[in-house]
């Protein structure tokens, strides 16, 4: 007999043969497209994407370019990590660049100095009231507060009115950026306070994207709330019949989305030391691209976390490799189109392939 | 009274006009499995709707284990010990078999709430000895339900019934969508739970497996209960008759 079995009923298990998990898949994806671009970059450029061909500078690979890339992705993927668990659930989310513009705005507002270089700030909005150089802890809370609002109605609107999440996110989205618009009449907001501008500030985002990466991926993973996530993107009337209360979960998945989506938001704002009304427009169609291109299945129940961070990548070396090619803006944004339909399709695909192989 | 487990009385439902339902009276005992038979549209599936609470009757009265009960939804029948395995298998496919077991009901390490950490191994454990005592064949537990035959699947749902069902077992054309070799797995399992003494209703249109398995069979037609009879006081052409309308039964039923 096999030392490998561990079926029941005296049935057989070769436990060797299992299917490689899907993120596999998507990693090989992301080993290939680096090795492309470098093939494409020696020949063409004579040029490494990937390792340091500089004489000045130490090192194997080329690290400027490694952290261009993770640093670029991070902010998105933090998002992203919300969308995945959204998606899984079996919604979607098109607020969050939205709900980032809203909070970078409000919680930028309350994280600004009084004085800039030993004049009055110029752009502090609340100046009058005496509210600056507050403690980081106050923009902090503001932001979450934000995002948590903003999820609640979302959530709300999909468990209770039973109206598509597209449609009620969609609302959320256009709302959300006419209150960014709204908050200092289409002004900046710039000059925060140390503290605050300490968050973004280096590779402060990469670190924040990782641990929120590890902690969603174990949540996912090893708790109640994950096994219902599945279950209820995979088969809601199952998961109703088997006792889940439905419209608590969904509220807690969109307020969870919309906590992270404001987490970016400071860490953005950090980043730039400053807030625009137009921060994170389109930020939901890329976080969404990076969940599917890992592996999240649109229609529910599949995907993780750690494919979502490997599709981030995805996007990253993309973006990146095409400046390294020193191809215009304007084609990053047109083939940026074509990897999210793309992604859908081979989503499609990969499930059709199931259905006939069942 | 005692020993009865299950005991309805004028159980009526109505959708409107149509009297989908008429005054039905049943009874099931300890230990005990009936089988419900009867044309399509004769009113079994609303029989079995109305005692699990998916759907609210029209006026009668429900006793289950001693009480007279009046559930709100499915979820309160399922906590009172009354499991279903439905025709639609209520499974979700993207989940493990221990996960798909103690789907709503998962077994924690910590309770944080939503964030409960979840207890695998035990789970996984109880799962491999609820298999073991169905005599459910599963080759890997790991694997998902999508990956499964229909056959396995139906097994996992009814392991899932049998593990939780402390008290009735009801279950609604079992293996209307199987083949041959998982119609019999899944027949062994029902003869497993009858060793084990769980009562259980059969809702099934196959006459040689209700034969094969259950002690008492009551027929439906037009929303009524047309005939009530244990399985050696009939055979299958009187059950035909009774299910066709050639037989009207209401002597047999007045002396049963």
């Amino acid at each position: 007999m096999s030392q490998t079995s561990h079926g029941i009923g005296g049935l057989s298990y070769d436990a060797k043969k299992r299917p490689w998990p899907a993120e596999f898949n998507v990693f090989l994806a992301l080993v290939i497209l680096v090795a492309a671009f470098e093939l494409v970059g020696r020949v063409f450029l004579g040029d490494s994407f990937l390792f340091n061909t500089r004489e000045n500078v130490a090192g194997i690979f080329n690290e400027q370019r490694l952290q261009i890339i993770i640093l670029q992705v991070s902010i998105v993927g933090i998002i992203a990590i919300g969308v995945t668990q959204v998606i899984i659930c079996g919604g979607i989310d098109l607020s969050s660049g939205s709900i980032v513009g809203a909070t970078a705005m409000i919680a930028m507002s309350f994280a600004q100095v009084a004085t800039v270089n030993g004049n009055p700030n110029p752009k502090a909005m609340f100046i009058d009231y005496g509210w600056t150089d507050l403690p980081v802890i106050v923009p902090l809370l503001v932001a979450v507060g934000c995002g948590l609002i903003a999820g609640l109605i979302n959530g709300l609107l999909i468990a209770y009115t039973r109206i598509p999440p597209f449609i009620a996110t969609l609302g959320m989205m256009v709302t959300a950026r006419g209150i960014a618009k709204w908050w200092s009449k289409g002004q900046p907001i710039s000059f925060p306070t140390d503290s605050f501008a300490a968050i973004g500030k280096g590779l402060m985002p990469v670190f924040i994207f990782i641990s929120l990466a590890i902690l969603f991926q174990l949540i996912l993973t090893y708790t109640k709330y994950g096994k219902h996530c599945y279950a209820i993107g995979s088969n809601e009337a199952a998961a109703r019949m088997s006792g889940i209360k439905i419209a608590n979960h969904k509220v807690l998945v969109y307020v969870i989305a919309g906590i992270l989506a404001s987490i970016a938001a400071v860490v953005l704002s950090s980043k730039n030391l400053t807030a625009q009304a137009g921060m994170g427009v389109m930020y939901e169609l890329d976080a969404i691209a990076m969940a599917v291109i890992g592996g999240v299945s649109l229609s529910g129940g599949r995907g993780s976390i750690i494919g979502t961070v490997i599709g981030s990548l995805i996007f990253g070396v993309i973006i990146s490799g095409f400046t390294f090619l020193r191809l215009d803006a304007y084609y990053q944004e047109m083939v940026k189109g074509v990897i999210i339909v793309g992604a859908v399709v081979l989503d499609q695909w990969r499930q059709r392939r199931r259905a006939v192989g069942a | 009274m005692s020993d009865i487990v299950l005991k309805t009385e004028n159980l009526t439902k109505h959708y409107g006009g149509v009297h989908a339902l008429q005054e039905a009276n049943f009874e099931l005992r300890k230990g005990e499995h009936v089988a419900i038979m009867g044309d399509n549209g004769a009113g079994k599936s609303t029989f079995v709707r109305q005692i699990t609470g998916v759907e609210q009757r029209t006026s009668g009265k429900i006793w289950f284990d001693g009480k007279e009960v009046s559930f709100a939804g499915p979820i309160e029948a399922r906590e009172a010990g009354i499991e279903t395995v439905f025709q639609n298998l209520a499974l979700a496919d993207d989940l493990d078999v221990p996960s798909n077991l103690f789907l709503g009901r998962e077994k924690v390490l910590f309770n944080l709430g939503p964030f409960s950490i979840l207890d695998r191994k035990a789970m996984r454990k109880a799962t491999e000895a609820a298999l073991i005592r169905t005599a459910v064949k599963i080759p890997n537990l790991s694997s998902t339900i999508r990956h499964m035959s229909g056959g396995q699947r139906q097994c996992v749902a009814i392991a899932r019934t049998a593990t939780f069902a402390s008290k009735l077992i009801i279950m609604d054309e079992p293996t209307a969508a199987l083949g041959v070799q998982e119609t019999a797995q899944v027949e062994n399992i029902v003869r497993t739970l009858k060793e084990n003494g769980e009562p259980l209703i059969l809702i099934s249109h196959n006459m040689r497996q209700v034969f094969d398995l259950v002690d008492r069979i009551v027929v439906f037609r037009r929303g009524k209960i047309v005939a009530n009879l244990r399985k050696q006081d009939t055979d299958g052409n009187d059950i035909v008759a009774y299910i066709t309308g050639a037989k009207t039964g209401q002597a047999e039923l007045q002396a049963a």
